[in-house]
């Protein structure tokens, strides 16, 4: 399983400006290895965030997403204590889902 | 020695594992039934409107594209694509020059803001898109070249 996501969440006014790091290779597909031959493409597809369990957004993403991905979205109508949910599904059909409370 | 037989059997059972674990190239790209492959292989915009059904893109100051003139590492330049109009139902982040044009596509529900940052891949210097397709059917872009002085995409 990949690494925990790192999410912070701080509210503002009437939103909350969500900040997501994932740990993922993002391999394109296009790259090759010390042998010539050519590293298949790993990366995530579709990321979903959820406010307190309802779905707000979701993002379908290509190979071009850099290593690490870093994400940056609002929340309107979210207050601190509120839960941000994001998870995401690769290529390869791994998943990762992770929590934070919005502060 | 391993004979033709057990070798052909091997073959089989290490097909299977590869399969149960989503290695195969194929099954992997089955698993997900949503993903618009055809968009993030789009090579240019009209290819690209052709695969989300959206209409002619029109050049508007309502919606912003973010970032830096100059990116000095291919491989993470950020951007960020927003735009304060009602009735947004998608946002798109391209590269013009990249293999395939679509970066990220943003499913815009009424609970969140039109306005994503994130950070992206660039083989060589290019313009940027970001895209917004609207409620009613309409198409509205905004440009900007970044400059990239080390290319993200080669080896």
């Amino acid at each position: 399983m990949a690494d925990p996501m790192r999410i912070r969440a701080q509210a503002t006014g009437d939103k909350a400006m969500v900040r997501v790091l994932m740990a993922h290779e993002m391999e394109t597909g296009q790259r090759k290895d010390g042998a010539g031959k050519i590293i298949p493409a790993w990366y995530i597809q579709e990321v979903t965030a959820q406010l307190n369990g309802k779905t707000v957004m979701t993002a379908q993403w290509g190979p071009s997403i850099s290593k690490n991905p870093f994400l940056q979205f609002s929340v309107k109508g979210a207050k601190a204590g509120d839960k941000i949910g994001i998870s995401w599904v690769d290529n390869r059909g791994e998943k990762r889902a992770d929590e934070a409370t919005i502060s | 020695m391993t004979t033709r037989r057990e070798l052909l059997k091997q073959s089989t059972t290490v097909a299977a594992m590869l399969a149960s674990l989503g290695m195969y190239p194929h099954v992997a790209w089955a698993q997900s039934s949503t993903y618009n492959a055809a968009a993030f292989e789009a090579k240019n915009m009209g290819d690209l409107m052709k695969a989300l059904g959206g209409g002619t893109p029109q050049e508007s100051k309502d919606v912003v594209i973010t970032g830096s003139d100059i990116a000095e590492n291919g491989a993470v330049v950020p951007v960020g694509a927003s735009t304060t109009l009602p009735g947004v139902k998608r946002m798109l982040i391209l590269v013009e020059k990249n293999p395939s044009m679509m970066s990220a596509m943003f499913d815009v529900t009424d609970a969140i803001d039109a306005n994503f940052a994130t950070r992206v891949k660039m083989g060589q210097s290019s313009n940027v898109f970001a895209v917004a397709m609207m409620d009613d059917g309409k198409v509205l872009f905004a440009s900007k070249e970044i400059k990239v002085t080390l290319g993200g995409c080669g080896g």
